[in-house]
């Protein structure tokens, strides 16, 4: 897959405070999380990546373009639903989504048109004619989303969309984070301190700490690399039957009297596990995948 | 994407023209702005005096209409340079308060609602965002000054002849040039002071200010250290001198400062308005300290 975005050495400073230090990789995912704590550089990396901020050295290319010389053909391509509330005063959401769907270089027709039908899309056709001042707090979040849509980028900015959501709120953003991730036709960069949200959406983390980064994992190799441990609880093992696993073409390690911890080689199934203890009268109890969580992956990410 | 269709499609019609999508930001603010009545009414009344003047020229050429009324042609305003200058200074005039109710407003409300990250998320940079918030007030002054005071210079021409047209273009000069540097820099300064005052009423408070507190400075700067050069603060009278170098009107400053003064004067305040926005019109403040 090609890179929607490399990072080549960017570092930003605003005075003489460094906030992203030479930041180096590439990101692949269709919906990539981007996780870290509280001023670990995420939003800055969002903004710097939008051409809010100019790099103090080093640059970053999205979809091979330069963010220093290609700033407007990256922002055609791009839509950015930011954290806090921004709109437009006294507007309703279809004259709001139009108008930027029209700065996006939408004739305006086609801009009406998009409007109406991104509306309809996040799930605010019904209320598309209302002032958005008038809007609740979820319905500003759809509308946010609608106007980062409505020109139909290739890449999308979410910068925290489930922020401040109920629950119902939470799932209607993600089933549509989702949606919009396997239509195929966006990218998608997911900003979020919810750890659930992102494995729940993405398949790529990329997580900040103190502005560098400490961790961009592929959660779907991650995901197949975890169905090769399986932890195992069994009754009336011996060192045998571990010595059959071993010839079966598993790595084991025994952890208390009847625990196992195997490795499983390509190939092998669970089933020829249960084949492999009827045949030696063991009885599995217990078979886990062991598996690390988005949390883990966090945690060893922030040690 | 219709609407009846829920799943997400990219765009893959045509795109307008980058250089044109600065005019979607006027074209938005006037489906606003005309929805209210009073606006409607004080827009309709900026043409009243576009009117009156051109019954006068119509008057002006018609004898049989002047002894009607009983009017000697001696009597009759003579059409020239003055006749235009006073035109020019009442529509100028009448620029000015459109500039106090719309201008305070443009930049302000879009940086209370936080607005400015979704236009320069866009391909729109931020001279563009300047430059098409400057538009509403341009070419809204511009319907108000110059198109109706070279509609008048035209119908004069055709009343009058082809020659005196030529002789005269002057005139015309002067009607576009006057009024094209009074609506730039009330356009920049209305947009100047609504990026850095966020209250409507104090913003159209400094409009009024920045032409009434350069009289009395100027004056003090003279009484107590001699030199007229504090009069190169006040923009009314870098104005009057302009109007009267371009309409060849006796001077009503005595020539206090000259032409060239004056075109610094107002280069002096459209620099520091366009810093002013430079500073203001961002994405996100970004504090350094």
């Amino acid at each position: 897959m090609d890179p929607i975005i490399e990072l080549d050495q960017l570092r930003i400073e605003f005075g003489k405070r460094r906030i992203l230090q030479d930041l180096q990789g590439v990101l692949k995912g269709r919906c990539i999380g981007l996780l870290g704590p509280n001023g670990a550089g995420k939003t800055t990396l969002i903004h710097t990546l939008l051409g809010f901020h100019p790099p103090s050295s080093g640059t970053a290319r999205i979809f091979g373009k330069d963010i220093r010389t290609e700033g407007k053909s990256i922002k055609a391509a791009i839509g950015y639903m930011p954290e806090r509330d921004a709109f437009i005063a006294n507007q309703t959401a279809v004259h709001f989504v139009r108008l930027m769907g029209e700065l996006s270089g939408l004739p305006s027709e086609a801009a009406l048109e998009r409007a109406h039908e991104t509306l309809f899309y996040v799930g605010l056709g019904e209320a598309r004619y209302r002032k958005l001042g008038t809007y609740s707090l979820g319905m500003k979040q759809l509308a946010k989303l609608a106007q980062a849509i409505v020109h139909g980028p290739r890449l999308i900015f979410l910068d925290e969309p489930t922020n401040g959501l109920d629950p119902p709120a939470r799932k209607r953003m993600l089933e549509l984070i989702r949606e919009i991730r396997d239509s195929g036709c966006a990218h998608l960069i997911f900003s979020s301190h919810l750890l659930r949200d992102v494995e729940e959406c993405c398949d790529e983390v990329l997580i900040l700490k103190d502005g560098r980064i400490a961790a961009n994992v592929h959660l779907e190799e991650e995901r197949k690399a975890n169905r090769k441990f399986i932890e195992m609880e069994t009754r009336g093992a011996t060192p045998d039957f571990a010595e059959s696993l071993s010839a079966l073409g598993c790595e084991y390690a025994v952890s208390g009297s009847q625990r196992l911890k195997l490795i499983i080689q390509e190939g092998i199934e669970v089933r020829d596990l249960y084949k492999l203890a009827a045949e030696r009268n063991v009885q599995i109890r217990r078979l886990n995948f062991k598996r690390d969580s988005l949390e883990d992956i966090f945690l060893k990410a922030m040690e | 994407m219709a609407v009846y269709e829920h799943n997400y499609k990219p765009y893959e019609g045509v795109l307008t023209a980058g250089w044109s999508r600065f005019l979607v930001i006027p074209r938005y603010v006037y489906q606003d702005l005309f929805k209210y009545k009073l606006f409607i009414a004080l827009f309709v009344l900026c043409f009243v005096c576009p009117l009156v003047y051109t019954i006068l020229i119509y008057l002006h050429h018609n004898t049989s209409a002047l002894t009607f009324f009983g009017i000697s042609s001696a009597d009759v305003v003579p059409i020239n340079g003055f006749f235009f200058k006073v035109f020019t200074t009442i529509q100028t005039s009448l620029a000015f308060i459109f500039t106090v109710i719309i201008g305070p407003v443009l930049i302000s409300r879009d940086l209370a609602n936080n607005a400015l990250p979704l236009y320069l998320s866009r391909p729109f940079s931020r001279w563009e965002y300047i430059f098409g918030k400057l538009s509403v007030l341009l070419i809204l002054l511009s319907v108000i000054t110059w198109v109706p005071g070279l509609l008048l210079f035209l119908f004069q021409s055709y009343l009058e002849g082809g020659s005196w047209m030529i002789n005269n273009f002057w005139i015309a000069r002067g009607i576009f040039m006057i009024s094209l540097v009074w609506a730039v820099s009330l356009g920049l300064l209305a947009l100047a002071f609504s990026a850095w005052i966020k209250w409507r009423t104090a913003a159209s408070a400094a409009l009024f200010a920045i032409f009434i507190i350069p009289t009395p400075i100027g004056f003090a700067i003279q009484a107590i250290l001699g030199t007229t050069k504090g009069h190169l603060l006040n923009l009314g009278m870098a104005f009057n001198v302009m109007a009267d170098e371009f309409f060849r009107t006796v001077n009503s400053e005595d020539y206090i400062f000259s032409l060239g003064e004056a075109w610094m004067v107002f280069l002096v305040y459209g620099l520091v308005c366009l810093y002013m926005l430079w500073r203001k019109v961002r994405a996100y403040e970004v504090i350094s300290s």
